[in-house]
């Protein structure tokens, strides 16, 4: 009976837009679901830095090595942000990378797609940043304070480097034959499975309702898709590139485009671990781990000598 | 003969872009997100001072120079940076180590130019001293914390002492340009950088349990363009874009 009668109270207080606070009591079904998608969205933040960070070293202009280096840095951040707000739902960031270095978390899939061309860092910037917006602005209304607030510092900078993407894109489209095929050959590939980052059509989403209820999500995968695409067709007309589905048209109607069906086998098959880059991008999170374990024991090991020592200060 | 002042500028431009080139590679790869961050900053101002330096070369060399053809268009023999900073990141000791030896000397560098009678160099170390101390201290409490970590980490970052030792002589070489810009007050005496750096060298490896080696052969070639192999590489990689599109703006 009790029990009931918080989840009902629960239920009414983040219907009334009030905000969840750590110390408050949640359905643990609610707990469960927020560490899930918290540290999943600190994964793709983390993996994310890698299909860019690989253009660093290349990048054509040091005007584009600096913004593309803070622009790395700066998902970094949001990693740590998003482990913290996870932290301070009872969970340890140590066993969510564990999770994720294993491969029992997700990530998004979308960085499992290779980066081919300088034209991807612009493509990246403008479509997987600028679908992570869509889902981020409507992140910084969730029920969940932290989240909701890490979010809002989040967004800033996420908006940002789409304008940056954005200004890469419109540089090269702007440039030699050469320049513009490249830009066009990233839209080609990077389009598809941006619109796949939303997750499944909401008829076969099946967390979807539970999490609107909650006012954890406020708008469903498939309004967000749409928000989406009608935001990005004339970023991309005024580009002067075509983006790559010959059934996409503007309805009169609807104020919406109409878009081509999208291949939910390759999105599946991205998911279960077979996409072009799953392999090299979780091995090299390993790598990373591997490679520092001596330097994180060396800077704990250091940490306790110092603290030992002032111990022996303060007791002479 | 390139003048003086433009060979100085150039120096000092080059061992920032290729230091701040080697340090980005670990964006992604750190031991911890924090470090990864930390390292991913300071190479950012390195970046941001070789940006500010060779803008200033740019303007010295005139005729439609850019920072940008400098960095992409020049070959590897018209680089004069230290030779230390070109050598490949190695693991995170080896990185740090680096990081100490030279950013200490970077440190007492660009405090000296603060006081340079050219303006434009004097205008860049002091926007770049604060974040330069920073990286000093960054790097010295790294070296002290792996010296006197674990026996692993005090093993490994001795092996990397060692190795990195043998290029720090070329830190205060003087040829004849940065000897008569010293004369001119324009660039600081390496000699006295050289007695600061060996203090504070001193004190550091102590801390950290790490014995100082002792000053035996030193590698040199970096100023006048003689390369270790690595350079190469490095360049291929840093340059490629620019150099296959010759044409094109970015
Ligand atoms: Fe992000
Ligand atoms: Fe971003």
């Amino acid at each position: 009976m009790e029990t009931i009668n918080f989840e009902e109270r629960f239920q009414e207080y983040v219907h009334s837009e009030q905000k969840v606070e750590p110390k408050h009591w949640m359905p643990e079904p609610y707990r469960k679901t927020l560490i899930r998608q918290i540290s999943q969205h600190a994964h793709s933040e983390v993996v994310g830095m890698l299909p860019e960070a690989n253009w660093i070293s290349r990048a054509p202009s040091l005007r584009r090595k600096v913004a593309l280096l803070a622009k790395v840095q700066d998902e970094a951040g949001h990693g740590l942000y998003l482990y913290s707000a996870a932290e301070t739902l009872g969970a340890d960031r140590a066993d969510l990378v564990g999770d994720l270095l294993s491969g029992k978390a997700k990530y998004s899939s979308i960085f499992n797609y290779p980066t081919r061309s300088w034209a991807d860092i612009g493509a990246i910037g403008w479509l997987v940043d600028g679908a992570a917006i869509a889902n981020q602005v409507m992140l910084c209304r969730t029920s969940y304070g932290p989240y909701a607030r890490a979010m809002v510092r989040i967004c800033k900078e996420e908006s940002f480097h789409q304008r940056q993407g954005y200004e890469i894109m419109l540089a090269l489209c702007k440039g030699t034959k050469e320049q513009k095929e490249m830009a066009q050959d990233a839209l080609n590939r990077w389009w598809w499975p941006s619109l796949m980052m939303f997750g499944p059509t909401d008829k076969e989403s099946t967390n979807s309702a539970q999490s609107m209820n909650w006012k954890i999500k406020r708008k469903s995968n498939d309004e967000l898709r749409q928000e989406f695409i009608d935001k990005t067709v004339p970023q991309a007309e005024f580009l002067g590139l075509t983006i790559p589905d010959e059934q996409l048209e503007w309805d009169e109607k609807t104020g919406h485009y109409r878009f081509g069906p999208i291949d939910w086998e390759e999105f599946y098959h991205v998911l279960k671990g077979n996409g072009p880059c799953n392999k090299e991008r979780l091995e090299a999170r390993n790598k990373a781990h591997d490679d520092g374990r001596w330097v994180r024991e060396a800077a704990n090991a250091f940490a306790k000598k110092t603290q030992e020592r002032k111990g022996e200060h303060s007791a002479a | 003969m390139e003048n003086p002042l433009l060979s100085y500028t150039l120096f000092l431009a080059d061992n920032s872009l290729i230091t701040g080139q080697r340090l980005s590679e670990w964006c992604g790869h750190g031991p911890i997100l924090e470090q990864d961050i930390a390292l991913s900053n300071i190479a950012l101002d390195h970046l941001g001072q070789a940006r500010m330096l060779l803008q200033y070369a740019a303007e010295q060399k005139g005729e439609g120079w850019t920072e940008d053809r400098l960095a992409y268009f020049r070959d590897e023999k018209n680089f004069r940076n230290l030779l230390m900073t070109e050598l490949p990141k190695g693991d995170w000791g080896y990185t740090v180590m680096r990081a100490f030896l030279y950013d200490t000397y970077h440190f007492y560098e660009m405090t000296s130019l603060l006081q340079s009678k050219d303006k434009q160099l004097r205008a860049i170390a002091q926007k770049a001293i604060k974040e330069i101390r920073y990286h000093a201290q960054w790097s010295a409490e790294w070296v002290i914390r792996l010296g006197d970590g674990t026996e692993e980490s005090h093993q490994r970052i001795k092996r990397s002492l060692v190795e990195l030792w043998p290029f720090t002589g070329e830190f205060f070489e003087t040829d004849e340009a940065a000897s008569g810009l010293n004369a001119n007050g324009i660039a600081p005496s390496y000699t006295h950088i050289r007695t600061q750096w060996n203090a504070k060298v001193e004190e550091v490896l102590a801390l950290a349990t790490l014995e100082r080696p002792a000053d035996g052969w030193m590698q040199s070639g970096g100023r006048k363009g003689a390369h270790t192999e690595h350079m190469g590489y490095l360049l291929a990689e840093m340059q490629h874009i620019p150099r296959s599109y010759p044409d094109a703006q970015w």
